[in-house]
């Protein structure tokens, strides 16, 4: 598509406010919002073309450190504010922030239908496995066992597969990435932010006070080269430094030698997504990370102004007087 | 037009019509409804259904009941009894045979009157025999089915496709005992079932065969003309309160020059909301179907901030799902109206029934100290104007607003004359575009409505959230002196929508003793009783609410006024503690929670009980 504006320059600065940030010290969020406000700088777009929203939780307060627009909304709710905003202003770029008790607990509902909608929006769902912003209480995203303040025997909860539930809502779009990772995640924004549609991105993210060190078997700076598979489109899904690699085998990934792997990443693979959805660690001998699926149709907001265009081109002219003289009118004299 | 029975002209008539769920009652009603309004009567309506969409063929609960009250004069109410019963089945006939005026007229459906039908509702025998009753009543019973089936001979039709029919006989025989123009109906009939050519043609014959049926068999001895009701010059059209509501939100919409999200979840009795609109998408005008009520009203949180009119249609249990939502937008101060159409409760509770018992739920269902302004319909067509200036305050003070409506208003139908577009008030938006010196919570001095600052004006990028904000920039506060000037400063703004509200009408004999004050669709009822009471010469008057909060400037002194006043409601006295709590006045309390609006005979009886005892 030939650019008709000339792409605006802006820096990472140029998308912070002046408010204190109110994070943990050591906390994942930190690394997420420097990469997003990098990113932004990239795009060329307008600061007052982006909305950030927000619904409770640690992560919610994302918007408050933007400065672009941001409305910070009520726990879990977010994809529907998000959804009304584009339906009355689809030209804006809106970003959902959440976090995993805000998405796939209490707005476990939204979250659903904005996926099968597929409303044209980036979902960044902060991934920490626990309740940070209450202080401690274990989250669906939390292991079976796990002990917290409000499971002192463990928790005997099943936890929710992010991924999986994204890809049985039918999303368009769902990609992990990592919170240490700053080059990988910047390459999963990007890609999420190109996408037509709802693009959710989990990110695995450390709660250092109540959660620490949650992913760190697979995908902290020394595990993740060894038990993390980069998912590319086209290439085989190599992991351990390059000697072993996923191979799509009978509707499952199995671990074989990377030279015995044939198979090649293609994120439109629907089949293949729900096999990788399902690689676990310790299960799984490695987590895939990137674009585990992506597919191409029509968005809500899209669909939603071709309905508004066709019924004005239909429809009788909207004057207040067609209005009222609707049906049978009588005249009293 | 009888060419063997006499014409009489009477002044109003009451006419009930009763069948099973599925016997096209409500259909029926619509059409003598339209029928009569189109001939210059003034009519009211009120459907009764079932809660359930075929409840068991032939029992008492799937009997779906429709009153119409067609008059030559001004009328208030579909009417207490009906002077005509037409009843399909021996349920129906059970269950309303005990409301027929004395001397009423029965046509009952003798065919669907056997055996096991009788047994399904506790009949030995049919009562139609009964002599007790056919003393007390005028029982005509005809075999329908049978006329129906004469008059679909060589149709080719199914036995279910020809019992199906039997609802336009009855019209047909109604349109001949009142005089109605069959030829609309005929056209009618055409237009509606256009695409299925076989069944216009067989309804046609139905229709025709009840109305001849009336012309020749000499049950009825005569047949009745309503005049036309001298009202205001204009024109008119018949209309349903939630169609009403609907056409004021758009018209409001349309002044603007604003789009409109109406964001719903489908709910009895307000799903007929969601249906209107969405056929307004070109007035830009435009739905969304959410997934739950939570949802709905996010929805039009988020169109709201996105510089459309967000408009929200529920009932009571969506309103209590939707109570931290409206705080949001009560503490963002965003423009959104929330459509409650009340319905039986607490719970799931009756709901396709009438009841206003959600009024404490709309002042105060929510965390926090939150405010809203809150005002209700007091008949279908005044549904119109209260959704207008629902509409109009919101966006001119910058906060959500609560319009209550009920079952009975929102499914009764009367006479709606067309405003003059020229009257209708300006919709004041406060867009604002112009970056200097802009501060998120600065005010309007008079209004204390903050800008509409709509996400992608440049130079402008802020934050608002639910978290209590500074009251200039708008930056997250907790400062303690702060809250309570943002606490303060909020429910001053709500407040001062009291400059909008013009007096309340007095009515009646304003120089007696008495006061009836009611809300919501109550109006009908005490306008009628207080019309009643005073031909007794019992000196009442008669004031309607239109706001709930605030309350009118005047309302205290008129409520000092009278040594006694009388609150009617269909709930257990909330009005009436809000007005004890708010004025310190001894009100009485008069209430129904029965699922059904008041009949005008009790409130008249409450009036002469209250006026018995303080006389005494």
């Amino acid at each position: 598509m030939p650019e008709t504006q000339p792409l605006v320059t802006l820096k990472k600065k140029d998308f912070q406010t002046d408010n204190d940030v109110r994070w943990c010290p050591g906390c994942g969020d930190y690394a997420i919002l420097a990469t997003v406000q990098k990113y932004l700088a990239t795009t060329g777009k307008k600061k007052e073309d982006f909305v950030f929203v927000s619904g409770i939780g640690c992560a919610a307060r994302f918007p408050y450190y933007m400065n672009t627009y941001g409305f910070h909304t009520i726990h879990g709710r977010a994809p529907s504010i998000a959804t009304g905003l584009k339906v009355a202003k689809p030209e804006l770029d809106v970003w959902i922030i959440s976090g995993d008790g805000d998405s796939l607990s209490i707005g476990g509902n939204h979250l659903l239908h904005i996926l099968r909608r597929n409303l044209n929006v980036v979902i960044l769902l902060f991934n920490n496995q626990i309740y940070g912003l209450t202080k401690g209480q274990y989250s669906p995203s939390s292991e079976q066992g796990k002990v917290t303040k409000s499971t002192p025997r463990g928790s005997i909860d099943h936890p929710v597969n992010p991924a999986a539930f994204a890809l049985g809502a039918g999303a368009s779009f769902y990609a992990r990435t990592i919170d240490t990772h700053a080059k990988h995640m910047l390459e999963v924004l990007k890609a999420a932010h190109e996408h037509e549609g709802t693009a959710l991105v989990e990110i695995l993210q450390n709660c250092v006070v109540f959660n620490n060190a949650a992913f760190d078997d697979y995908a902290s700076r020394t595990t993740r080269d060894e038990r993390a598979v980069f998912c590319q489109p086209g290439q085989p899904l190599g992991f351990a430094k390059g000697e072993r690699a996923l191979d799509f085998r009978k509707g499952r990934f199995k671990a074989v030698a990377h030279e015995d792997a044939t198979y090649v990443h293609e994120p439109s693979n629907a089949a293949a997504a729900y096999a990788l959805a399902q690689l676990r660690y310790p299960v799984a001998d490695a987590v895939p990370m990137g674009v585990l699926y992506q597919e191409q149709r029509a968005t809500y907001d899209g669909l939603f102004v071709q309905d508004t265009k066709d019924a004005k081109s239909a429809g009788k002219e909207p004057t207040l007087h067609n209005l009222l003289h609707r049906g049978d009118v009588w005249e009293v004299k | 037009m009888g060419t063997n029975a006499n014409v009489k002209s009477v002044e109003r008539v009451v006419v009930r019509l009763a069948g099973d769920s599925g016997d096209g009652m409500q259909l029926t009603g619509n059409e003598l409804t339209r029928a009569s309004a189109l001939a210059g009567n003034d009519v009211a309506t009120f459907p009764d259904y079932p809660a359930e969409i075929r409840a068991p063929a032939g029992t008492l609960a799937g009997v779906s009941g429709f009153q119409l009250h067609f008059a030559s004069q001004d009328i208030f109410t579909p009417g207490d009894e009906p002077d005509v019963l037409v009843a399909m089945n021996p349920a129906a006939f059970k269950k309303n045979i005990g409301d027929l005026k004395p001397g009423g007229l029965a046509i009952v459906n003798q065919s669907a009157f056997i055996k096991n039908n009788l047994r399904k509702v506790g009949y030995d025998e049919s009562p139609l025999e009964d002599p007790v009753l056919n003393e007390r009543f005028r029982i005509v019973p005809i075999e329908m089915n049978a006329q129906v089936e004469r008059a679909l001979e060589n149709e080719g039709l199914s036995t279910k496709e020809i019992g199906r029919s039997k609802n336009f006989w009855a019209l047909g025989l109604l349109y001949w005992l009142y005089g109605r123009n069959a030829d609309k109906q005929l056209k009618w009939i055409d237009e509606k079932f256009a695409n299925k050519k076989k069944f216009a043609e067989s309804n046609k014959k139905v229709f025709l065969a009840g109305h001849a049926f009336g012309e020749t068999a000499e049950l009825f001895g005569e047949s009745y003309r309503v005049e036309a009701a001298t009202t205001d010059p204009g024109h008119y059209r018949n209309i349903m309160g939630n169609q009403a509501l609907v056409t004021g939100l758009v018209a409001a919409a349309q002044k603007s020059g604003l789009e409109m999200v109406l964001g719903s979840y489908p709910i009895t009795p307000a799903s007929d909301i969601l249906h209107a609109m969405s056929r307004f998408r070109h007035y830009g005008c435009s739905t969304v179907q959410a997934e739950d009520e939570i949802a709905a009203i996010g929805v039009a949180i988020g169109a709201s901030y996105g510089g459309a009119i967000g408009v929200c249609s529920t009932s009571g249990p969506g309103l209590a799902l939707k109570g931290e939502a409206l705080g949001l937008a009560h503490i963002v101060e965003l423009p959104l109206v929330v459509v409650n159409v009340q319905r039986g409760g607490p719970s799931t509770g009756l709901p396709t029934k009438t009841e206003q018992s959600d009024l404490l739920q709309a002042l105060f269902g929510r965390n926090g100290d939150a405010p809203l302004p809150v005002l209700a319909a007091k008949s279908p067509a005044d549904c119109f104007d209260a959704a207008y200036e629902a509409v109009r305050i919101a966006t001119k003070y910058m906060t959500p607003v609560i319009l209550m409506s009920d079952g009975y208003v929102a499914n009764g139908s009367e006479p709606w004359r067309l405003p003059d577009l020229q009257k209708l008030k300006a919709i004041e938006v406060n867009v604002r575009v112009e970056p200097e010196g802009y501060e998120v919570y600065q005010r309007d001095e008079t209004t204390l409505a903050r800008d509409w600052v709509i996400p992608g004006t440049p130079g402008m990028e802020h934050r608002v959230g639910g978290l209590e904000k500074d009251s200039l920039s708008g930056e997250v506060s907790y400062v303690p002196e702060n809250h309570a000037e943002m606490c303060r400063v909020r429910a001053e703004k709500v407040r001062g929508v009291q400059a909008e509200i013009d007096a309340p009408e007095l009515y009646g004999d304003l120089d007696g003793d008495t006061l009836i004050v009611g809300w919501g669709g109550t109006f009908g009822a005490l306008r009628q009783a207080c019309d009643d009471a005073n031909e007794e010469g019992l000196g009442v008057a008669h004031c309607h609410l239109r706001w709930i909060h605030p309350f009118a400037p005047q309302l205290d002194a008129i409520l000092k006024r009278y040594r006694n006043v009388l609150v009617c409601e269909l709930n257990s006295g909330q009005l009436a503690f809000l007005l004890r709590a708010t004025f310190l006045k001894d009100v009485k309390s008069f209430t129904k929670v029965e699922g059904q609006p008041f009949r005008i005979r009790e409130v008249l009886a409450e009036i002469q009980k209250l006026q018995g005892s303080s006389n005494a």
